[in-house]
């Protein structure tokens, strides 16, 4: 068997049925919950939580400064051409520059970041059902242990109406 | 508490992606029409010379600078609207973000190329970039043109990807219920999205830091457009008070344009169950303190120049308070200040059909001050002999009236390929709430977050 699955329409059947697949034995990371649109208040939802995006973004801006300050300063001093008096490495009028790179850096990092955790693009999965995007949940699991198959099936099923599929 | 799953929202939000009326195309070939003609007035003003246009000297910024400026205040009202709202969470916003967010983008776009139809020879354009030329000679990080470069760059990539990254999980939507080629073209947009939770928290996580980053861009973004003036010895162009002023100016518009936006998407896409009149009672109100705000900025500045009597900007004073601009002038004091106060501080008055009059009327303000501000200026300067006037000539005109039709355009078609209104967002909206912890370690931590943040 490639996947074994079940689809809901209630989010508390979803944590039902994650809560009875960990009973089962399953970590965290072999149960695949899909839907429609985040369920931030529910506790099935904040399993892949933690993130570096934060900190990736700093990192992305602090690029864009540097290469912002590069750029001014080093075109100003390599064709000196004094402007309305001002110095030839103009501090003031070069932060609007280092500023908007900044934040071109600290966005493109996040957007870059986001694609390559988030997995995208790629190809959809064998585990995915359309009737995902119509709003029922997907909590499932790829290539179940045969002697646990009937363990985790029942667990599907406690969990609440649901409707239970299997990919072969 | 099970939701209610193939629910309509998705069916009336997705159908005017499968259903196109004959009004549409009637109303697309009427607008590429006007588009068309402009076309062939840029054609006509660069074969012939930047000469056919109205600008000459002392006045050398005409339409099209008025039109850059307007248009990129324009742009001010999604993606800022849309970050603010959607930082502080507020629930309304859900209908209104992604009509606010394609405002922006395509604002942006057809205000960027006001300065390159404005260059006369636009093939020049690419001097502005920083590349390192055979020569050596980069652009002049100390020129208020090349940090408009910068910021409107920035800012229209920023908006660009705040716009696309949410139209994701919409497009799988429509991938999985269109047939035929448009369910490999949605196929290819979505990008293999699934929905895990993994996918979710990444995309909302990565919404959050660009809704922090983006709004103080939006502000730079106008602030920097400021300083093309501001940093001119100009009479009343060399003030403190413009950044702010255009800042506020430009948001007051953007606000303007979205209520119309909204209006007109409402009725032709019969989303009379999305956007509901609360949205515009908000929005109105939204408008409402911005005319104070503008009416605020202009009372300041005017005071001062008037106070500080300086010969040279008092010129300028007089011709727009009653000289040969004063029609302009106070033509724009009713729009942008006496109709949105008359229609939108009663509560009777502020309906759906009340914002979109005080809306028009606030765009039609708002051009007028960016004209007030540029043209006034540049015909009177320091030295009476260099006193001169401007009018437009038909390219200037025809340009003009073709990118209100461009962006209408751009507009349809985007809504005739795209659920204009974020579905998953909505769906969130309407999701059941699980019920509360009613556990004593839940109080305590309550109580606990109340003392930190008293």
């Amino acid at each position: 068997m490639t996947a074994l699955y079940a689809l809901y329409d209630d989010p508390h059947a979803v944590q039902r049925a994650v809560d009875g697949l960990r009973a089962a034995g399953l970590a965290d990371a072999d149960i695949v919950v899909m839907s429609s649109e985040p369920f931030e208040e529910y506790e099935f939802s904040h399993r892949d939580s933690a993130n570096w995006l934060r900190w990736i973004a700093g990192f992305g801006g602090v690029t864009g400064l540097g290469v912002a300050y590069w750029l001014t300063s080093y075109t100003q001093q390599a064709w000196p051409l004094v402007t309305s008096g001002m110095p030839i490495v103009s501090p003031w009028p070069n932060l609007i520059v280092i500023f908007e790179m900044t934040m071109l850096g600290a966005i493109l990092a996040t957007v870059v970041t986001l694609l390559i955790t988030a997995k995208l693009p790629s190809r959809l999965p064998r585990l995915y059902d359309p009737e995902v995007t119509n709003g029922y949940i997907l909590v499932g699991v790829q290539q179940p242990a045969a002697d646990l198959t009937p363990t985790l099936t029942a667990a599907l099923e406690r969990a609440g109406e649901g409707r239970i599929r299997t990919i072969d | 508490m099970s939701r209610t799953v193939n629910n309509p929202l998705a069916d009336d939000l997705v159908r005017p992606l499968f259903r196109t009326s004959v009004w549409f195309y009637g109303a697309a070939l009427a607008l590429a029409t006007v588009v068309l003609c402009g076309a062939a007035a840029w054609a006509y003003q660069i074969w012939y010379g930047i000469g056919v246009a109205g600008i000459n000297w002392p006045v050398y910024w005409g339409f099209y600078l008025t039109n850059f400026v307007f248009w990129i205040g324009i742009s001010h009202a999604g993606t800022l609207i849309s970050a603010i709202l959607r930082l502080v969470n507020a629930r309304w916003r859900r209908p209104v973000t992604r009509c606010a967010e394609v405002i922006t983008v395509f604002a942006l776009m057809i205000g960027a190329m006001f300065p390159i139809i404005h260059l006369g020879k636009p093939w020049l354009f690419f001097w502005l970039a920083p590349y390192p030329s055979s020569r050596e000679i980069w652009p002049n990080f100390r020129s208020p043109l090349v940090w408009d470069f910068f910021a409107i760059n920035t800012y229209l990539t920023g908006s660009l990807l705040f716009l696309l990254l949410p139209m994701i999980p919409d497009f799988a939507l429509v991938r999985d219920r269109a047939t035929g080629w448009r369910k490999h073209f949605y196929g290819a947009l979505a990008l293999g999205w699934q929905g895990t939770t993994k996918q979710w928290h990444r995309l909302e996580a990565g919404m959050q830091i660009m809704a922090i980053a983006i709004i103080p861009v939006a502000v730079s973004v106008h602030t920097i457009v400021s300083f093309d003036f501001s940093m001119a010895h100009v009479p009343m162009w060399h003030s403190t008070i413009f950044g702010p002023y255009f800042v506020a100016g430009a948001i007051f518009s953007g606000i303007a344009a979205l209520i119309i936006a909204m209006a007109v998407l409402r009725r032709m896409l019969k989303l009379e169950a999305y956007l509901h009149p609360v949205h515009f009672d908000n929005l109105a109100k939204l408008l409402l303190l911005m005319s104070l705000l503008w009416g605020y900025f202009v009372f300041s500045e005017r005071l001062t120049v008037w106070y500080g009597n300086s010969p040279s900007e008092m010129a300028v004073f007089w011709a727009t308070q009653r000289g040969q601009y004063a029609p302009l002038y106070w033509t724009m004091v009713v729009c942008n200040f006496v109709l949105p106060l008359v229609i939108l501080s009663f509560r009777a008055l502020r309906t759906i059909g009340g914002a979109v009059v005080a809306s028009l009327g606030v765009l039609l303000g708002m051009w007028l001050e960016r004209f007030l501000i540029i043209i006034p200026g540049l015909a009177h300067k320091e030295l009476s002999y260099s006193w001169g006037s401007y009018s437009p000539r038909p390219p200037e005109l025809a340009i003009m009236a073709a990118t209100f039709a461009a962006m209408a355009l751009l507009y349809m078609l985007f809504s005739k390929f795209v659920p204009i209104i974020s579905i998953w967002e909505m769906k969130v909206g309407n999701q059941p709430h699980p019920p509360a912890p009613d556990t004593t370690e839940h109080e305590d931590e309550m109580a606990e977050l109340w003392r930190a943040r008293p």
